[in-house]
């Protein structure tokens, strides 16, 4: 697939002027209407996650996205978070705080708040590089504190809460999963609100332009220093928010969560998710809750199949999932989507071939690697293959490269028909412009 | 302190290790006054301009704005204070719009400071003030697309109206016409002449005709030193320059 080009400013993610009612009003309903709808276990798993990640990512692509920093760090500020709103859940649970159990993801916020300007006052000091190494030496610091400090991170064990806390307010105990899959979404569709508006103060748009070129935000009379700090602040009250809400989720926080894994979680999904649009990372939250939850359910080779996606997202697509739905929304709106119908239709199939292949393929490995008590036969989508002999390997093999072939025909017919789309918008574009 | 007096350099020095890029130069623009910096490829003029604009911290010397030091002080404390610069290489916002670009430059000065809690579409003022500079710069039918999408020449354009956007009383304009036609060069000049209007100016610049052109006075830096200043007519006759430029010859430059 081709580069996507940067979207036409018409095509810009713009709630806050025509149709806004409609986008937040939507965004409302699926937030509060998905955990009244869907009440099976894992739906309820499923959808609370999802509202933490996508705060999460959202305030990850502050830093990433808006601002150009490179953090392989921001699990410290969602992690603190959630340790400081799991301990303040227990204080009130105790009777030794009045603080609502509701307001619990606001303590996390404050936690990370307060954390993000500490720390973030060494870290935005410098950008680029130099950021991204302070931001990864923080991880470990806090990290290697956590296992160093086991009154306040609870050691190997976490620390613990209940979130029924005193009397029911109007029949709310947060007791079962629904109140806080509820509970989650107005946290959820609050900051996603909060955030937006963010990127479109004075302080949000300084920070793009430092994000372009820090050097001369300082001779419009602004210190890149300090547009960098602030946001990091931000960064880390959302992150601490969502930190929050997960001690809530689970009742139970442990030291990974301040862990460098965690951290490059949120880097690997806000980019899958797409760092170019507002929305991209929502997209990255939901792909964050699928990922680690769905598919390490079904199998055991996640993170391969997890890293691979990045490697494609990155070689094919830098500018995320987002950048692929604003691209496809500019042909449509040039009417010329429909052209694609047939060509999208080869590449997926032709790439699902060969991705049930190499699949295949790599849960053969893994069952000869960690089942061989339980023999050579498998389940493998409905199919029994035996991974001891070759017709198995060989089928596998012959799906992925037939897959592979067609998928790489159907791919450069698709990169000439679409560069040829992308030559004739620009031109219509352009007569569009000197009229 | 001497009234009238917008910018004054006293004995400035810059060394690098051992390199000696500014030595002692000694310098007084008057307010309202447009002067030109010109000397030979290295002799240390935007060097010059990046001690006087904060880049750089001098190693000896003293440089007054408007009767008050400013050597040593960052960037934006520099700004604050009322000098703005343009850049030799375009130096943008390359991932915003020209609108953006410009509103961007008029925050500080229309008092907005690290603002979070008002947005920006409410901030009639600052959209009105980066209106009215794309007026100026002739730019307000690029008003959407991306600064890295402009054309050479209108980039240079949104470089110096970052430069005036703050209304800062001294603009230091770093080579404005570098790498521009002569059609173009002479559009430019007459633009720069607008926006700079009541305003102190220096230029560095290599094209003559725009130096005769544009300057009341004229600078001469030779190694690093302020070997003249003064008018273009006895910029031109000094003996000293001409020794400097051996081998061009100024008034023919200026006549082309």
């Amino acid at each position: 697939m081709s580069e996507p080009r940067p979207a036409s400013p018409g095509f810009r993610f713009r709630p806050w002027n025509l149709g806004r009612w409609l986008v937040w009003g939507t965004y409302a309903l699926v937030l509060l209407g998905a955990p009244l709808a869907f009440t099976s276990s894992l739906a309820q798993t499923l959808i609370s996650q999802a509202g933490i990640a996508i705060i999460v990512c959202l305030s990850y692509n502050l830093l990433l996205g808006e601002g150009g920093m490179l953090s392989f760090g921001h699990a410290v500020y969602s992690g603190l978070g959630g340790f400081v709103a799991i301990h303040v859940l227990n204080l009130a649970s105790a009777g030794a705080l009045h603080w609502p159990v509701s307001l619990i993801p606001l303590a996390g916020g404050l936690a990370g708040l307060f954390f993000a300007t500490l720390l973030g006052f060494v870290t935005t000091r410098r950008a680029g590089t130099t950021f991204a190494m302070i931001t990864l030496g923080i991880g470990e610091l806090v990290w290697s504190m956590s296992l160093m400090l086991p009154e306040f991170f609870g050691g190997e064990g976490g620390v613990t809460g209940d979130r029924v806390v005193g009397k029911a307010v109007l029949g709310v105990t947060f007791g079962p999963q629904v109140q806080v899959s509820l509970l989650i979404g107005a946290w959820c569709w609050a900051c996603t609100a909060a955030m937006f508006a963010f990127t479109r103060t004075p302080l949000g748009r300084l920070l793009n332009a430092v994000r372009d070129n820090p050097e001369r935000v300082a001779f419009i009379g602004f210190s890149p220093q300090r547009v960098r700090w602030i946001a990091f602040m931000v960064a880390g009250f959302f992150a601490g928010v969502a930190g929050g809400l997960a001690a809530l989720n689970f009742e139970i926080v442990t030291a990974e969560v301040v862990g460098a894994p965690r951290s490059g979680a949120f880097l690997l999904f806000t980019f899958l998710g797409g760092t170019s649009a507002f929305f991209g990372p929502i997209i990255g939250g939901v792909l964050m809750v699928l990922g680690t939850v769905v598919l390490s359910q079904l199998t055991k080779a996640w993170p391969l199949y997890l890293g691979l996606a990045f490697l494609v997202m990155v070689m094919a697509a830098p500018g995320g999932i987002a950048s692929l739905v604003l691209a496809n929304l500019r042909l449509a709106a040039h009417g010329r989507l429909r052209a694609f119908g047939r060509l999208y239709a080869a590449l997926a199939a032709s790439g699902a071939a060969a991705l049930a292949g190499a699949s295949a393929m790599i849960e053969m490995v893994y069952h000869l690697e960690l089942n061989q008590a339980l023999g050579p036969m498998m389940r493998f989508g409905g199919l029994a293959l035996d991974a001891s002999h070759a017709p198995a390997w060989v089928g596998a093999a012959a799906l992925l490269a037939a897959g592979g072939i067609l998928f790489e025909v159907a791919r450069r017919r698709f990169r000439v028909r679409w560069d040829e789309a992308q030559v004739d918008i620009g031109r219509v574009l352009a007569r569009r412009e000197a009229a | 302190m001497t009234a009238g007096i917008a910018l004054e350099l006293r004995g400035v020095w810059k060394r690098f290790g051992r390199t000696e890029i500014i030595r002692g130069a000694t310098l007084a623009v008057r307010a309202g006054e447009r002067v030109a910096i010109i000397g030979p490829n290295g002799a240390g003029k935007s060097t010059l301009f990046n001690l006087v604009s904060g880049r750089l911290a001098p190693s000896a010397g003293e440089i007054l704005l408007h009767g008050a030091r400013i050597d040593g002080l960052a960037p934006h404390v520099i700004h604050r204070r009322g000098l703005a610069r343009s850049f030799q290489v375009s130096n943008l916002f390359t991932r915003l719009s020209v609108f953006e670009n410009l509103r961007c430059a008029v925050l500080w000065s229309l008092g907005y400071r690290y603002s979070l809690w008002r947005l920006l579409s409410g901030l009639h003022d600052a959209n009105a003030r980066a209106t009215e500079l794309m007026a100026m710069l002739r730019l307000e039918r690029r008003r959407d697309v991306l600064a890295a999408s402009l054309t050479y020449a209108e980039q240079r354009a949104l470089e110096i109206g970052l430069a005036i956007a703050s209304g800062a009383p001294v603009v230091l304009l770093d080579e404005p016409t570098a790498g521009m036609s002569l059609a173009e060069t002479r559009r430019f000049v007459q633009l720069i002449r607008e926006v700079t209007q009541g305003r102190t100016l220096l230029a560095v610049e290599h094209d003559m005709g725009v130096v005769f052109d544009l300057a009341d006075r004229i600078a001469v830096l030779v190694h690093g030193e302020v070997i003249a200043f003064d008018t273009p007519e006895a910029v031109r006759a000094n003996p000293r320059v001409q020794e400097a430029y051996l081998g061009t010859t100024l008034a023919g430059e200026a006549g082309r």
